[in-house]
């Protein structure tokens, strides 16, 4: 009996209406979380996997000595490594392509380094616009390495007391 | 017998076997560095350590022979523990590279360390560090890397019978070199590269190009001598990357001759050629097959209507399979001629009736271990057959005498009781004197007229008598005819006369022929007097010397061979060729001197991208399949054959693969060792009086060999010059020269002159099969040396 006149009530009331509301008045007023993107961001950890890039040591030689460790370590079989005597004696890559349309972005390839070379950065937010461009080459890495080495770099230091 | 215990398993062994062999047999793996099991035992690396019943401390389960009721324990706590520290202890110095090291993921220490290791060292003082050593083109030494257990000192003195590695210094100062500045020049030195338990020795041309776990292992057959070693290709993207030994105690053992390991870098040489092409009005163009197949029927067709079969001829590389050998046949005689051979280099082909169903070595490799005298008749084994004359050093070892009859003195790597240098390469005066020695020692044997008549004039000297009292005193002697003497313009009567003191002592004669396949080639019936099977041809056609030489041929077809190169008298033959009406070459590679002879190249496999069979010199069959596949639009030989044979409307050209083939000559290929008999006749070419000597390099056999570019680069691919000993320069003034104009009938080179004491009075040492001398003539023919006259000085 109790319980029919507890539903009759709240139906009459408009109970479940205004706790419903009440939920939108108390977002209306707190803080808003949607960002302008491309022009904000949201942060991201020091961990963040995204695009690969291949790094250098301080004076400029390419860190990657082709042991092919990534290689091997790759779920997705992504990346392809060619590997030769340069003239200097020591081994180094010919060819360093990664598909990034394979790659899963487990970041294996960069915990199996032992030089620290290939790692992947923060960079999410790529495209290409022509069939085969997801491939990406040893120079295109390089490149990426260069110009994010600054960020690559505090990234690792920052992480590193948990290694 | 012996009962042990390892780790509670009770195991019957023989007495005196230790520990570690006998773990081995029973897959119990126990640790180790140095120990090698054809090796001798050094039991330095300590690895091997285990623990043994009442025995306080650990000992070396490699160097402690077994006694009966002995308990060996191999995973207990004091041997583990002994492990790990020796384990520590090759690691204080041993290098962190392992990811640019090319032994990482194959490294018997990168394997032993992930079970033994620590993750973090101890050590923490300054590792040592040692120079590395250039030692030829074959291996890359990173002498850092090396944990001392010697392996390849001890391959260096016990197998390859050269001390070329050594250990210098001792303590934290030891190391492993070579004498200074010297080259390793074994023709088995790329099996230290096998050996070496870690990177310290490494392939020189596969250097990282490749990693171990990326690699396919395909099991293959090694074309290059007639041992048919058998080898694994690692191969990736349809490249082979290296050629490892496969294990095969009849053949090659552990063992992989250099030329076998490294003859792979010709497969991807520039001039590999990969479409087929055709000569049009003097102009090459590149045609599809069908074309080129067509073209080359039409040619073919164009002279054997004009002049009869008889004016076509064919000569196939002696390291073709025996499919090929037999389509090849079968094509020719199709035709109607009987002038096919494989015999290239040879002079004399008086005897071949003779010949039993196909060229045996006599004995198996496995039977040469029981020789008590062994006599190599004409051979330089160690670069002929790298793995016999290892077998050859193996026997001499255990107790066999050697003796050798040689044109030219060369060194070998075991001791050789009595020498006859031969002067003027007089190869049948050497093995004469020997017969005559018998013939005067015993009046039991009754030489027949023809060997009497001429032994008559033959006077014996010392060495020769001494040679004849070992193998009179023989119980299991061995006569081996190498390529000298089957190349030799007397060869038949050289081998009557061996076969004259073979039946008149107990020995048994073998021949080392060239190639591959020589057997293979007579008994797919490869040869113009025999058919499949060995039998006796009605229609004899000509030996290689007479179609090339009697202008009788208008049209040839070349399998495999390059005529500069693989032909005794390579510039006759490229005149030859040149004026014939039509050459058809199926080859692998082109050269300047093909394309100017050739009209129409049909680019075929060599062997590696093939299957096929060979029959190697002691009548194994080896079957093998492909390693790789084709290359461009090269194809296998069979193939080729079967389509021209086709469109030259020869019947009984039905196959569809490779199988249909393979049982259609299955009843051919009977290799029960055959009984070789030849009677003796006295030889009807007289010696030049300065002979040529022209044995082919080592590294210039086959045109795959003469392309693997490290193999060209090691001393013994450099190219000797015209040797000769002071007095016969001096006789001939050239004793200051040091270039000297040599000819040969009509041709004329001008060549480095060395003056060299190992070449007898009589003979002029100039290899043949090599480019500096590809534009002489007659291998084993007279050659004349004159001075230099320069004009411009």
């Amino acid at each position: 009996m109790l319980k029919h006149l507890k539903h009759w009530l709240k139906s009459f009331s408009l109970w479940e209406l205004l706790k419903g509301m009440s939920v939108t008045l108390r977002y209306f007023f707190a803080p808003k979380v949607t960002i302008q993107y491309p022009e904000q961001k949201t942060p991201k950890s020091p961990r963040f996997r995204g695009l690969h890039a291949l790094r250098r040591y301080e004076n400029g030689e390419e860190r990657c000595i082709a042991c092919k460790l990534c290689e091997a370590v790759c779920p997705a079989l992504a990346i392809t490594i060619d590997s030769e005597e340069r003239e200097d004696g020591t081994r180094r890559t010919t060819r360093y392509d990664i598909d990034l349309f394979k790659c899963v972005y487990c970041g294996l390839c960069e915990e199996a380094c032992p030089v620290d070379s290939i790692v992947l950065t923060r960079i999410d937010d790529f495209f290409m616009d022509k069939r085969g461009d997801q491939v990406i080459t040893k120079q295109e890495l390089l490149t990426l390495g260069d110009k994010y080495e600054t960020q690559i770099a505090s990234d690792r230091a920052e992480d590193a007391k948990y290694r | 017998m012996v009962e042990i215990e390892i780790n509670g398993k009770k195991i019957e062994a023989a007495q005196g076997s230790m520990i570690i062999e006998v773990a081995d047999q029973h897959d119990v793996r126990i640790p180790r560095f140095c120990y090698h099991k054809k090796l001798s035992v050094a039991a330095n690396c300590r690895m091997c350590l285990v623990e043994v019943g009442d025995v306080r401390k650990p000992l070396p389960a490699c160097a402690t022979p077994i006694t009966q009721g002995m308990k060996v324990f191999t995973r207990s706590k004091l041997a583990l523990d002994a492990q790990r520290a020796v384990m520590e202890f090759l690691l204080i110095n041993h290098p962190l590279d392992c990811p640019v090291c090319d032994q990482g993921g194959e490294c018997e220490l990168q394997d032993l360390a992930m079970g033994y290791g620590r993750d973090v060292s101890r050590f923490n003082l300054g590792k040592r560090a040692v120079s590395d050593h250039d030692v030829g083109p074959l291996i890359e030494t990173e002498m850092t890397r090396c944990i001392h257990c010697t392996r390849c000192v001890r391959f260096g003195k016990e197998i390859a019978g050269l001390h070329e590695l050594g250990v210098m210094n001792r303590g934290e100062h030891l190391e492993i070199s070579t004498l200074v500045g010297r080259a390793i020049t074994s023709e088995l030195s790329g099996n230290m590269i096998d050996v070496c338990p870690v990177g310290a020795l490494t392939s020189k041309p596969y250097r990282f190009s490749a990693r171990a776990w990326e690699l396919t292992q395909r099991p293959g057959i090694a074309a290059h001598d007639g041992v048919g070693s058998y080898i694994y290709a690692h191969t990736i993207h349809n490249e082979v990357k290296r050629i490892v030994p496969r294990e095969c105690e009849a053949l090659n053992e552990t063992w992989v001759s250099d030329r076998d390991r490294f003859s792979y870098e010709g497969l991807y040489h520039k001039d590999r050629v990969l479409t087929p092409k055709i000569k049009r009005n003097g102009h090459w163009e590149e045609v599809n097959w069908s074309d080129a197949l067509a073209f080359a029927a039409e040619r073919l067709r164009a002279v054997s209507d004009t002049q009869g079969a008889d004016a076509l001829g064919a000569l196939a590389s002696p390291n073709s399979s025996c499919e090929e050998f037999y389509l090849f046949q079968k094509l020719m005689r199709g035709l109607g001629s009987a002038h096919i051979d494989h015999r290239l280099r040879q002079h004399d082909f008086s005897d071949e009736n003779q010949f039993a169903a196909y060229p045996h070595s006599g004995v198996t490799l496995t039977e040469l271990a029981k020789a008590d005298v062994i006599l190599l008749l004409g051979s330089i084994v160690r670069k002929e057959q790298p793995i016999v004359a290892h077998r050859i050093r193996m026997a001499s070892l255990t107790g066999a005498t050697v003796l050798v009859v040689n044109p030219l003195d060369d060194t070998f790597q075991f001791n050789v009781a009595s020498k006859q240098i031969v002067p003027g390469g007089d190869l049948l005066l050497g093995i004469a004197k020997i017969a005559k020695a018998l013939v005067a020692g015993s009046e039991k044997i009754k030489p027949s007229a023809a060997i009497a008549e001429f032994l008559k004039d033959i006077t014996v000297d010392d060495t020769a008598q001494q040679q004849a009292n070992y193998l009179k005193d023989a119980k299991q002697a061995v006569i081996f005819l190498g390529a000298l003497a089957l190349n030799h313009p007397q060869a038949a009567a050289i081998r009557g006369m061996a076969d004259f003191i073979a039946q008149h002592t107990q020995t048994t004669l073998g021949l080392l022929c060239e190639g591959a396949n020589s057997a293979g080639a007579y008994l797919m019936g490869a040869v113009p007097h025999r058919l499949p099977g060995g039998q006796n041809s009605t229609k004899q056609g000509e030996s290689t010397q007479a179609m090339v030489l009697s202008e009788k041929i208008n049209a040839m077809i070349l399998l495999g061979l390059e005529a500069e190169y693989d032909l005794a008298y390579a510039h006759r033959a490229q005149k030859a060729l040149k004026n014939m009406q039509t050459v058809i070459a199926l080859t692998a590679y082109q050269t300047p001197h093909l394309l100017n002879y050739a009209e129409v190249i049909l680019p075929i496999t060599p062997s590696a991208e093939m299957a096929g069979t060979f029959v190697n010199m002691q009548g194994d069959t080896l079957a093998f399949s492909a390693l790789t596949s084709p290359q461009g639009q090269s194809r296998p030989a069979w193939k080729i054959l079967r389509v021209l044979a086709n469109l030259l409307a020869i019947e009984g050209f039905d196959y569809q693969t490779l199988e249909d083939v393979q049982q259609e000559i299955a009843p051919h290929l009977t290799t029960a060792k055959p009984t070789q008999r030849w009677s003796f006749a006295a030889p009807q070419l007289e010696l030049a009086e300065r002979l040529r000597i022209a044995p082919v390099p080592i590294y210039a056999q086959d045109p795959l060999v003469r392309r693997a570019t490290a193999l060209q680069h090691t001393p013994d691919a450099a190219f000797g010059g015209v040797r000769i000993n002071s007095a016969e320069a001096q006789a001939l003034g050239l004793a200051q020269a040091l270039e000297v104009l040599v000819r040969q009938q009509e041709c004329e080179v001008r060549l480095p002159l060395v003056i060299d004491e190992h070449i007898p009075n009589g003979a002029v040492y100039l290899a043949s099969g090599i480019p500096e001398t590809r534009d002489l003539d007659g291998a084993y023919e007279a050659i004349y040396l004159e001075q230099v006259v320069d004009n411009h000085a």
